[in-house]
């Protein structure tokens, strides 16, 4: 029988890099008029991978603090892997590189996904409200 | 929870937007507004737009990026000089000074401004959706 603390299996940490990418995809739509600004995603496949490699016992990719005087970089929140710059399928003269069609499209997915989470979390919850209470 | 963040980045995007739209106003509606000087005669505005520095605290720098206005700029077009000496306003030597406000690109400005101010509503509005889901987890 597998701790409590591992009830929802992988859906916690997706659901934590589905908040983060939600704050990213907002801020390069709130940016989509912004001169130089560039847009930025997570690589949620790496991400997702570096915890499952974490969860296992390995390093993960992120970098490692090995040294009291190391900065903590992106991984700080214990999340790893830093926002990619997109690649511009449009590049517009003010070297913004938000497309606001192709940033919509994304932010929409990925609540889609966020709520697809979700509702793992909640089967997950029912079952085992259902096994504690026996009927 | 990083959920909340959303409604200060869309929030900044909003306010921003709604500037831009002001301006926008203000250069259409003074866009005949006529004068005797160089001087005197109203200039078309826009506002500028910069992403907000971000916090260098490590958890916070993956962080999405508000926009700030960082401030309205004077177009430097060339102002229209018109010869019309019977115009009330023209001066000695007959001319009047008309805004370097060009029409069509404010309304281009003024559609760009509001589409995007949808964008960052319907951002909000499905934040505002995930959030209160997340809210009544396990309560089904």
């Amino acid at each position: 029988m597998p701790s409590l603390d591992k009830a929802f299996g992988i859906h916690e940490q997706a659901m934590n890099i589905y908040a983060r990418r939600t704050e990213l995809l907002a801020g390069n739509l709130a940016n989509a008029d912004t001169p130089g600004y560039k847009a930025r995603d997570l690589d949620f496949k790496a991400l997702l991978s570096d915890y499952a490699t974490r969860e296992a016992g390995g390093t993960g990719s992120s970098m490692q603090a090995t040294h009291a005087n190391h900065f903590g970089g992106m991984g700080a929140d214990g999340m790893g892997g830093d926002p990619l710059y997109r690649s511009p399928m449009q590049p517009s003269i003010d070297g913004n590189t938000v497309d606001s069609q192709v940033e919509k499209a994304a932010f929409m997915e990925n609540s889609v996904r966020y709520q697809a989470t979700m509702n793992f979390i909640d089967g997950r919850m029912r079952s085992l409200r259902k096994a504690l209470r026996g009927d | 929870m990083s959920m909340f963040k959303v409604f200060d980045i869309a929030g900044s995007a909003m306010s921003a937007q709604s500037l831009r739209l002001n301006t926008t106003a203000s250069n259409l509606a003074n866009a005949d507004s006529v004068s005797s000087s160089t001087n005197e005669t109203y200039r078309a505005r826009q506002p500028v737009f910069a992403a907000m520095l971000e916090e260098a605290s490590g958890a916070q720098r993956a962080a999405g990026a508000g926009v700030q206005v960082k401030g309205i700029v004077e177009s430097q077009a060339p102002l229209r000089q018109l010869y019309d000496p019977n115009h009330p306003m023209a001066n000695e030597e007959g001319y009047i000074f008309m805004p370097n406000v060009n029409v069509v690109e404010e309304m281009a400005n003024m559609i760009s401004a509001s589409r995007s101010y949808q964008a960052n509503v319907e951002v909000v509005n499905t934040a505002k959706q995930l959030a209160m889901r997340t809210l009544s987890l396990g309560q089904s």
